[in-house]
């Protein structure tokens, strides 16, 4: 068994399932705005269509989705990449660097996403 | 020079080594394998048809007696009975351990092991008709007997040394032997290895020929250490040519065709064993197959437009027989023969494959020599399993089957017996410097040297010698002058030369070395063959052509000292059955 | 005449690998790619280091990279390898190289011995075989054969890049064997050790090791049977 203190949920199984629930998600979510967006669309309907709890509910949902696909997928990439395997001695700092800024950037973003739809 | 101990040490990696390995590291003892490539890449992967063993699975009322009756039978009677009565009796055992461990066999609808017919088999002491005796894993059980070894040393942590190569045998003031000389490859660093005991699990030496199914690695190592430390060498005119090699490639198309319905054509169609051996007709002894095959090419009855091979008919069968019993044969004619069996017959021609012979051991895998009176004397410390050892189960002529049933039954006896000694308790004198030195002068020799040689040439040379000179009929001057050649060979093999001098993994060293041990059991078997002027099993001569019971229903010995041939009793003393009389031998 | 262009690193004398031209006379033969080997190795640089053994593709030591792909070294006949009439062999790709076109096994084989290849049933063994019926059997097929040529696991870039932690196409083809084995009671634990965002996870399925495997087996396949297995433990 391999440990790994920075993994999203600490098990493959889990990362993986997330992964590809949250696609499903997003997925779902884009076709629902691509659909709004090539009908007539204004200010109007725009916010009269995220007046709705459903899609508040739904929206937050979507941007929850994006943070964890991002974290796991950019996790991986980091540890694929940014190791000391690949970059010598100082992987581990340029790894925990740019997983600390992904993180903090992610937590922004969903903050932000709150901030915007139940405002 | 470093020197590390070990309670055992045993020499080569393949079934035989790993098989005692596994008994010696589940006994708890410091064990060591110096193997001279990863384990699971030994020769025995290359082993298919199956593991001969009377488990009543495909007959009920199999008999383990009729095994031993078609053993003695295929050895033309100079297998020691008491060793065959060994291995046939304990086989089931050793069988149903292999299965334990995870061996994947294939499997009959009552979920029992899946056993095939093969050469020489029979039920009811050759009064019952064909038997089909042979265990198999599809035609890939040598690879997956290797791999269930190799795994099952991994789970009882037993100590590899993973591409370290024996040079030679270090023996003390006494002559007892107290461990080997052994080359690090990556490294090129040299070790004493030391040992209460050294087991020879080496295999073969098929490379002596130039025509063999046998892997680059099989170069008699054990036998060319053995033979240089003063220890005689058992039988070795006996080389089996198995009947179908791929002609051209060499590559061995299992016996398990013949045992699943396929047959041998002339270039008329016919099949010709049937005039040959009218009631085994293809599933003859190995020795008769091949004889009739060369026979009948020397008639002009071969195909091809050289009339050089025959073919071997399998399309008969259907595709899905073919694929599911016999698909790594589907695969090798594919690759190496250009042909698919499903739909035309396999070119093939016999080609050298087993080495009968090696180093005469008693059914515990101590090594023997005789003295001067002729009995047989044990020698302190040494010990050898499978191909490298000369027991003697197979005598004249091995059965198909019966050479991974020998190296799985004598591997873990000798794992069984040293284990005894070990805990009753082993003591040998302390190799002096000056012993571990004479074990080492060999390799300072080729490391120093600067003039001489360069090894392909000489390997290549040896190799055409053995190919014309012994091959599957032989005469007794053209033997003579086959042992001439060699003669005027060996100066300049012991004078080879290294094309290379650095340390990291310098296979031309190892090479060389090989070399050298090739002669060792080339020059061997020369003498030897030009010696027994009889034809039995495997030795078929032009000029003697009859079996000689009066004067040879023994074993030869080969005395590198002086290369000198002498005879040893066969035992006719099994413990538990009637001896079996020699007989003429028909199938 | 063949044009072969060899990889060549000797650890003692070479600051850094280089390639090294040779013009081969094949005789317009179909060689495979080892018998041109021993050829320079006979006839030409008696230096040049590779591993083999059997030459028949059963024993797995001559995996090398040839002209960009992975394979078998003495089955890869020159019709199917070479290309514009040159032949570039290099070590497999990812692994430390020891000489010339040996490589360092050492993490490959760490990884097999990781998945516990070996079956485990502590039940008390029966005095004949364990019953296994034909269609148990068969689900082994396609498993047990792998020779551990490390074709597979040097062409798959979660193993270059991971090798310590991804067990790689290899060991969990063994691993999926022993738990695909009707005999093995040890499937909890062996699954249980499997079930970190690495060892099997790291496979992306891009088939790189289905596209080299010299013995046509597939290990991307046998990976999804164990994530299979793993999502069954976890619902």
């Amino acid at each position: 068994m391999v440990t790994s203190v920075t993994s999203f949920s600490r098990t493959g199984l889990s990362d993986w399932l997330i992964q590809r629930v949250t696609s499903i998600i997003l997925l779902a979510y884009f076709i629902l705005i691509a659909y709004q967006l090539l009908g007539s669309v204004d200010y109007t309907s725009w916010e009269s269509l995220f007046e709705q709890t459903w899609m508040k509910v739904f929206t937050l949902l979507a941007a929850l989705s994006l943070a964890a696909h991002s974290w796991i997928g950019l996790w991986s990439v980091f540890t694929d990449y940014l190791t000391e395997r690949m970059l010598g001695p100082k992987g581990n700092v340029i790894r925990l660097t740019c997983q600390l800024w992904a993180s903090t950037a992610l937590v922004a973003y969903v903050i932000w996403a709150v901030v915007i739809v139940w405002s | 020079m470093r020197t590390i101990s070990f309670d055992a040490v045993i020499v080569g990696g393949g079934g035989a080594g790993m098989r005692a390995a596994l008994q010696l590291a589940q006994s708890g003892y410091k064990t060591a394998v110096i193997s001279k490539v990863f384990p699971t890449r030994s020769h025995t992967v290359s082993a298919q048809g199956g593991i001969t063993c009377a488990i009543a699975s495909a007959d009920p009322d199999d008999d383990w007696r009729w095994h031993m009756y078609d053993t003695v039978k295929g050895s033309d009677y100079i297998g020691d009975q008491d060793a065959i009565e060994y291995m046939c009796s304990v086989g089931p055992e050793a069988i149903f351990e292999l299965e334990h461990m995870g061996l994947p066999f294939s499997r009959t609808e009552e979920g029992r092991i899946y056993q095939r017919p093969f050469g020489g088999q029979s039920k009811s002491f050759g009064e019952g008709g064909q038997a089909a005796r042979t265990c198999a894993a599809a035609d890939r059980t040598g690879h997956a007997l290797l791999h269930t070894l190799y795994q099952n040393n991994i789970k009882n942590e037993t100590v590899f040394f993973n591409e370290w190569f024996a040079v030679d045998l270090v023996k003390n003031q006494d002559g007892a032997v107290v461990g080997v000389i052994a080359i690090c490859i990556e490294t090129g660093e040299t070790v004493y290895v030391k040992s209460k005991a050294t087991v020879f699990a080496t295999g073969g030496a098929g490379r002596i020929y130039a025509s063999t199914t046998n892997a680059h690695i099989n170069t008699g190592d054990g036998m060319g250490m053995a033979l240089r430390a003063g220890v005689p060498a058992q039988d070795m005119e006996m080389w089996q040519f198995h009947p179908t090699g791929i002609y051209g490639a060499g590559t061995l198309v299992t016996e398990g065709c013949r045992g699943e319905g396929g047959y041998l054509i002339n270039k008329d169609g016919e099949r010709f064993m049937e005039r040959y051996a009218p009631n085994a007709k293809d599933l003859a002894g190995r020795d008769v197959v091949a004889r009739s095959m060369v026979m009948e090419i020397l008639e002009g009855r071969g195909c091809g437009p050289n009339g050089d091979h025959v073919k071997l008919k399998l399309d008969h069968l259907g595709e899905e027989v073919l694929e599911s019993r016999l698909p790594g044969i589907c695969e090798l004619s594919r690759t190496f023969a250009h042909v698919d069996p499903v739909k035309e017959p396999i070119p093939v021609v016999p080609t050298c494959h087993y080495m009968m012979g090696g180093i005469p051991t008693n059914i515990h895998g101590q090594a023997l020599n005789v003295d001067a009176d002729g009995n047989d004397a044990v020698i302190p410390g040494l010990y050898a399993c499978g191909e490298a050892a000369c027991v003697s189960v197979h005598g004249a002529n091995r059965l198909g089957g019966n050479s991974l049933l020998d190296l799985v039954v004598f591997g873990r006896a000798s794992g069984l017996f040293i284990e005894k000694s070990l805990r009753e308790g082993i003591e040998l004198r302390n190799a002096s410097q000056t012993d571990i030195d004479a074990a080492n002068t060999r390799l300072q020799a080729l490391n120093d040297r600067e003039k001489g040689e360069s090894v392909a040439p000489l390997r290549h040379e040896l190799q055409e010698i053995m190919q014309n000179h012994f091959g599957v009929f032989r005469t007794g001057d053209f033997m003579r002058e086959g042992i001439a050649k060699l003669a005027s060979l060996r100066e300049r093999v012991d004078s080879v030369v290294l094309a290379d001098t650095s340390s990291a993994f310098n296979t031309s060293r190892i090479e060389c070395l090989e070399l050298q041990n090739l002669f060792e059991t080339a020059e061997a078997t020369a003498i030897v063959a030009e010696a027994r002027d009889e034809s039995r099993g495997a030795h078929a001569r032009d000029d003697f052509t009859e079996r000689d019971d009066e004067n040879w229903l023994c074993h030869s010995l080969y005395h590198s000292g002086g290369k000198r041939v002498s005879k040893r009793g066969v035992n006719f003393t099994p413990n538990t059955v009637e001896t079996f009389q020699p007989k003429a031998r028909s199938y | 005449m063949l044009n072969v262009s060899l990889y060549r690193y000797n650890p003692e004398t070479d600051n850094a690998p280089y390639m090294q031209d040779f013009t081969v006379d094949t005789g317009d033969r179909d060689l495979m790619v080892l018998d041109v080997l021993e050829l320079i190795k006979a006839e030409y640089d008696g230096s040049v280091t590779y591993r083999r053994s059997c030459r028949e593709g059963v024993c797995g030591s001559d995996g090398l990279n040839m002209n960009g792909k992975n394979g078998l070294a003495c089955i890869t006949p020159l019709s199917e390898s070479v290309k514009g009439g040159k032949l570039v062999i290099r070590p497999l790709p990812g692994l430390p190289v020891i000489r010339d076109l040996v490589v360092d096994m050492s993490l490959f084989y760490a990884q097999y011995e990781k998945v516990q290849p070996y079956l485990q049933n502590p039940t008390p063994a029966p005095a004949i075989e364990r019953l296994q019926s034909p269609e148990e059997r068969a689900q082994l097929d396609g498993l047990y054969e792998c020779i551990l040529c490390a074709c597979c696991s040097t062409s798959c870039p979660s193993f270059w890049w991971n090798p310590d932690r991804f067990v790689g196409p290899a060991g969990l083809l063994q691993a999926y064997r022993f738990l695909a084995d009707s005999r093995d009671t040890a499937t909890e634990e062996r699954l249980a050790k499997l079930d970190d965002p690495f060892s099997v996870f790291r496979c992306h399925g891009i088939q790189n090791c289905v596209n080299v495997c010299p013995k046509g087996l597939n290990p991307t396949k046998a990976i999804g049977h164990i994530r299979g297995m793993l999502l069954n433990r976890a619902t």
